[in-house]
């Protein structure tokens, strides 16, 4: 019995030690300063990089997360500490729907809203789109984190003649952080891999970023797309140090989650 | 329904007709209690007789809970606290709870903790608050025990020492009523007897009603004690005449152990 256990284990982290065993032979040789910092060279021309794409993902994914937490927090406190309400039940059944829409078709919508309006490849519409794939999941983690708050804590709160809404801010959500915290750093990592609804909005570029969030911008998914199908050695390998690039930063925020719940759990176990 | 025993102190707190269930269900049917001030009264009863409804009716608390309903009125210094025109956030702040299982901010500190009524409502001034939280935790016993560590998380304590904190942390907030959910039934007998004493000693300034099912701590703490059952008062009386010479006849087999 013990054997089928570990076997199970073992093929659960078999190809999680793969791709990513694979990712950093391939893409390892490729990592230097200049590799990070350096736009894009043409094919033949050595000493090319993926400075544009980094930077392009940071801006896009910082966008997205500055519309998406205010929205997908303020919508989680709302599920969980008024779930009598009939806007509650029915919003939260369908942030759940919108957790599993394919975000290809999260893109095509923001193409139509925002690119074909302003007739252009842009920033804001990357963002706006990574921002819908982030609202659920932070909604979600939201109302999960706050719901396991007691409710003792609530009415301890209400007790001392402390009034609803701030009793929500100041005990509920303090209680719940590390949950919020985790929820969208989960969402963040999510967000800097997503490609498809960046095919038709961000679009990509070979430029640094110039000023303009109207215009195209590069992110790293999009180059590890368009370098990785190219028939170009070259290209090819700039998009294994992109992947490597990309599977490193999402190794770093779930280790940071790691770190994070680990720390903050102390407090609530002692509590129960 | 005899009541007795009142005349010895003034009413703070009284209750006419005061009704509540959840839904369809009646939890309490037409309760009629006078609450004397500054003494100590206890609310007796077996499971499902409706006291923990009843205080949690006397600071507006049972109306929180989706589907609950209330009725009739609850006087406190003659005024009822159900008017329309009464702000259910201000009368919570002058009738304080401490609840069966202790509750502290898992976030805060003690001394956080034990302010936190008067903070989240707005004082600011160190000086007020250090000595709100100084006088509160000398009065829930708990000061000598705390005061060089004050800083530490709220959760830090043992059971007996963490119901104590919320004990404190209702008074800091200076209420005229305080209200005790079998506060002592999450703890052992050395950390009981010790919120007891307390218990005792608050009466100089407080008028309590504590919610217990335990006869022996009615008996021991208790100046007047009501006995529910199914939602009804049956009896009220000084505590001695109660368990003494008990007037209605399920007071008596109640108190026997017939039944409970």
């Amino acid at each position: 019995m013990t054997g089928l256990v570990y076997a199970a284990v073992a093929v659960a982290v078999v190809p999680l030690v793969l791709i990513v065993g694979d990712v950093v032979i391939q893409g390892g040789s490729q990592l230097s300063l200049s590799f990070l910092t350096n736009l894009p060279r043409p094919v033949g021309v050595p000493g090319g990089g993926i400075g544009n794409a980094i930077e392009g993902s940071a801006i896009i994914v910082g966008l997205a997360t500055l519309i998406a937490v205010p929205i997908g927090v303020g919508a989680g406190i709302y599920f969980s500490e008024w779930p009598e309400s009939r806007l509650s039940f029915i919003s939260s059944f369908m942030n759940d729907v919108m957790a599993e829409f394919p975000s290809i078709t999260l893109g095509i919508f923001v193409y139509i809203i925002i690119v074909l309006t302003t007739r252009t490849f842009s920033a804001i519409s990357g963002g706006v789109a990574l921002a819908l794939i982030m609202i659920p999941i932070v909604a979600r983690t939201t109302e999960e984190s706050l719901k396991i708050v007691p409710v003792s804590l609530r009415e301890a709160s209400l007790a001392l003649g402390i009034p609803r809404w701030k009793t929500v801010i100041r005990i509920v959500i303090s209680t719940g952080r590390s949950g919020l915290a985790t929820g969208i750093l989960l969402s963040i990592a999510r967000a800097t891999g997503e490609t498809a609804p960046l095919l038709f909005t961000a679009f990509g570029s070979s430029y640094y970023f110039g000023g303009n969030l109207n215009s195209p911008i590069a992110a790293l998914p999009l180059l590890i797309y368009t370098y990785g199908i190219s028939p170009f050695p070259q290209w090819q390998a700039a998009a294994w140090g992109a992947a490597l690039v990309l599977v490193g930063f999402m190794l770093i925020l779930n280790l940071s989650v790691k770190l994070l719940i680990g720390r903050k759990f102390a407090g609530v176990r002692a509590e129960i | 329904m005899e009541q007795s025993g009142s005349h010895v102190s003034s009413t703070k707190f009284e209750t006419k007709e005061l009704k509540a269930g959840f839904g369809r269900n009646m939890v309490l049917n037409g309760i009629n209690l006078r609450i004397p001030q500054n003494r100590i009264t206890a609310v007796m009863g077996p499971s499902g007789c409706g006291k923990t409804t009843f205080i949690r009716c006397l600071n507006r608390l049972h109306e929180l809970t989706p589907g609950a309903t209330v009725g009739g009125e609850a006087l406190l210094d003659g005024e009822n606290i159900y008017d329309r025109n009464v702000d259910p956030v201000a009368i919570r702040r002058r009738i304080g709870m401490v609840f069966q299982k202790p509750n502290p901010f898992p976030t805060m500190s003690i001394y956080h903790n034990v302010v936190a009524g008067l903070t989240l409502n707005g004082v600011g001034d160190k000086k007020v608050l250090n000595h709100a939280a100084e006088q509160s935790l000398r009065s829930a016993y708990l000061w000598d025990e705390v005061k060089d560590k004050l800083t530490n998380s709220g959760a830090s304590l043992s059971g007996g020492q963490q119901q104590r904190l919320c004990i404190a942390r209702a008074l800091a907030v200076e209420p005229e009523v305080l209200l005790m959910d079998e506060p002592c039934s999450a703890l052992d007998p050395t950390a009981t007897a010790k919120i007891e004493e307390l218990i005792s000693n608050l009466k100089r300034d407080y008028t309590i009603i504590i919610v217990t099912h335990n006869m022996q701590q009615a008996s021991r703490v208790a100046d007047y004690t009501a006995f529910f059952y199914l939602g009804k008062l049956i009896e009220f009386d000084e505590t001695a005449t109660l368990f003494e010479n008990p007037k209605e006849e399920l007071t008596e087999r109640y108190i026997t152990g017939k039944f409970g």
